[in-house]
């Protein structure tokens, strides 16, 4: 595998900022898009566009076939049984919110438990926060090791008979923690709950089967694996799919309206009400040709040794703190001595250098470091061990900048 | 200059490392908490106003080189000065974080024009305004 030729697929990579090359690091927020992507997006609505399972003429024809075509590769991509179970969403939020919305709203009760950890984002912990409230289960977290992994101990010990769901990432946004999902799953299921799984950070970085995983339900986006924004998919296991109720009412997920009562559409489109997303299912479908073509076990592969090397050389550095555990997946979040995270960002900006700064949607998590923010560097298929060394430079010539602010 | 430069002027970096103002206040002040929930900055600002004069004002917070130094300037600025001065400096402040010439102006406004090169660093605009939102908020709360 050539990263050099992978990245020249990029377009967006071939530029300039600030006068700098570009140095993308912040893939964990959004990747970039190759141009198989942004072409396959503009064929659709240059060739296809119009909506679909209702025109009778071609047209409506081609685009049913290129969304439902969609459908089929994501189904192959995390090896769901049948495309019934794949129902395309906004994206993660919006996947999560349904199983919390559409499945623990409906079905939990006062009595019963959610359990996550707390260093889940945002959006795999305000959903399952506001249905415990709502529903009166209570919600419980497995705690965190000193590195920011859990413990197969404290995961039996957190879940228990009353335990009704369980949700967690597949890896974490912040310390890049890849956590046992299919050992999880089997502890909840023997406890009889529901495993849910924030593939987020998951999906676009390692090879996902939610038969091998067990999990009843998977969520990730299209913009964080190479595909367009607006897109993401909920897996749901059928027989869970099957009882809950519609998310959204309206056009496409309806049988027969009547006045008083109505009933829905057969999976998954009882779950896409209105016009879907059609473009950017057909984008997401392209992402996965191309993620497929280089294959999961390369980027894996490719993330694992920059990632490797990014610790060790970041290591070097004199007063960067990084957290979380030294296997990890493709990202590295630190603090650099005193510097705050906003103000090493601008700097590394000045020089193309692209990081996150923040929270990271995780305050529980910042909390728990104790620390305000922190600044991440995260890679993807296009990244390249200069790109780590350019970071490097960039962090040298920070702690330089502020020292002389700091000391004039 | 360069913009870099321009954006952690020394006078900044002084109110970062030296913030004016910041403690706490126990009695008959109004507190403001405020914070950037996209980048975890946050303050508490507290304000004891008499008869439209700002008597008093601290601070305490989080955040980066802008948003601390801006708070520093802020209290600095305010302090002992009209409830209405202050008022008009915020929104002076505003303009001058849209990249507006603001020298016509008859308030003193003393270090925080070494804020204005942030005008040219979008992202960081919400950093330098965050203790100016909790001023006006504070100064909104006092009237009530």
């Amino acid at each position: 595998m050539n990263i050099k030729e992978i990245k020249a697929q990029f377009p967006i990579l071939s530029q300039q900022v600030n006068g700098h090359p570009l140095v993308y690091l912040d893939s964990a927020a959004t990747s970039q898009k190759p141009i198989q992507v942004i072409e396959a997006i503009d064929e659709y609505y240059k060739k296809m566009n119009s909506n679909v399972h209702r025109g009778v003429h071609t047209l409506g024809t081609w685009a049913t076939d290129a969304y439902e075509g969609a459908r089929e590769k994501v189904r192959k991509f995390v090896n769901a049984k049948e495309t019934a179970e794949i129902i395309f969403t906004r994206g993660t939020t919006t996947s999560l919110n349904m199983v919390a919305t559409c499945y623990a709203r409906e079905f939990l009760q006062e009595g019963d438990e959610i359990v996550t950890t707390i260093m889940e984002h945002h959006s795999n912990f305000i959903p399952w926060q506001q249905a415990a409230k709502v529903t009166g289960a209570t919600f419980k977290f497995i705690p965190l090791q000193p590195d920011g992994t859990v413990s197969l101990e404290d995961v039996k010990k957190t879940i228990t008979d009353k335990t009704k769901l369980v949700s967690i990432a597949y890896v974490s946004n912040v310390t890049g923690t890849i956590h046992p999902i299919k050992e999880i799953a089997e502890i909840a299921h023997a406890h009889g709950a529901v495993m849910c799984v924030d593939a987020a950070q998951g999906a676009p970085h390692l090879k996902v089967d939610v038969q091998d995983l067990d999990c009843d339900f998977l969520a990730f986006s299209g913009h964080k694996m190479a595909g367009p924004t607006g897109i993401g998919v909920l897996y749901g296991k059928r027989s869970f799919l099957e009882k809950m109720v519609p998310y959204e009412f309206g056009g496409e997920m309806i049988d027969f309206v009547e006045l008083y009562d109505s009933t829905w559409k057969e999976l998954p489109w009882k779950f896409e009400g209105g016009t879907p997303i059609i473009a950017g299912a057909v984008g997401l479908g392209a992402a996965i040709d191309f993620l497929q073509d280089i294959g999961m076990d390369e980027i894996e592969r490719h993330e694992k040794q920059l990632v490797h090397y990014a610790m060790e050389q970041l290591s070097a550095v004199e007063g960067l703190t990084i957290y979380g555990p030294k296997e990890r997946s493709g990202l590295v979040t630190f603090n650099l001595s005193d510097v705050h995270p906003h103000d090493l960002a601008t700097v590394l900006d000045s020089y193309g250098i692209a990081v996150r700064a923040g929270h990271h949607c995780a305050q529980p998590l910042m909390k728990w470091l104790q620390v305000s923010a922190t600044a991440r560097a995260s890679f993807y298929i296009y990244n390249t061990e200069e790109d780590i060394d350019a970071l490097v430079k960039g962090l040298l010539k920070t702690k330089e900048y502020f020292g002389n602010v700091f000391l004039g | 200059m360069s913009s870099l430069d321009d954006l952690y002027r020394r006078v900044i970096m002084d109110h970062y490392q030296r913030p004016r103002n910041r403690g706490e206040m126990d009695q008959d002040s109004v507190t403001i908490n405020l914070n950037n929930p996209t980048c975890g900055d946050r303050i508490q600002l507290q304000l004891k106003v008499e008869d439209g004069i700002i008597k008093d004002v601290k601070f305490i917070g989080e955040g980066c080189s802008i948003s601390m130094s801006s708070a520093s300037m802020m209290t600095e600025a305010v302090k002992g000065g009209t409830v209405e001065d202050a008022l008009r400096m915020a929104d002076l402040f505003s303009r001058l974080m849209q990249g507006e010439e603001i020298d016509d102006e008859d308030l003193d406004i003393g270090d925080i024009e070494a804020l204005a090169g942030v005008s040219k660093f979008p992202a960081r605009i919400k950093c330098a305004t965050l203790a100016w939102k909790a001023l006006q908020q504070g100064v909104h709360d006092s009237a009530e």
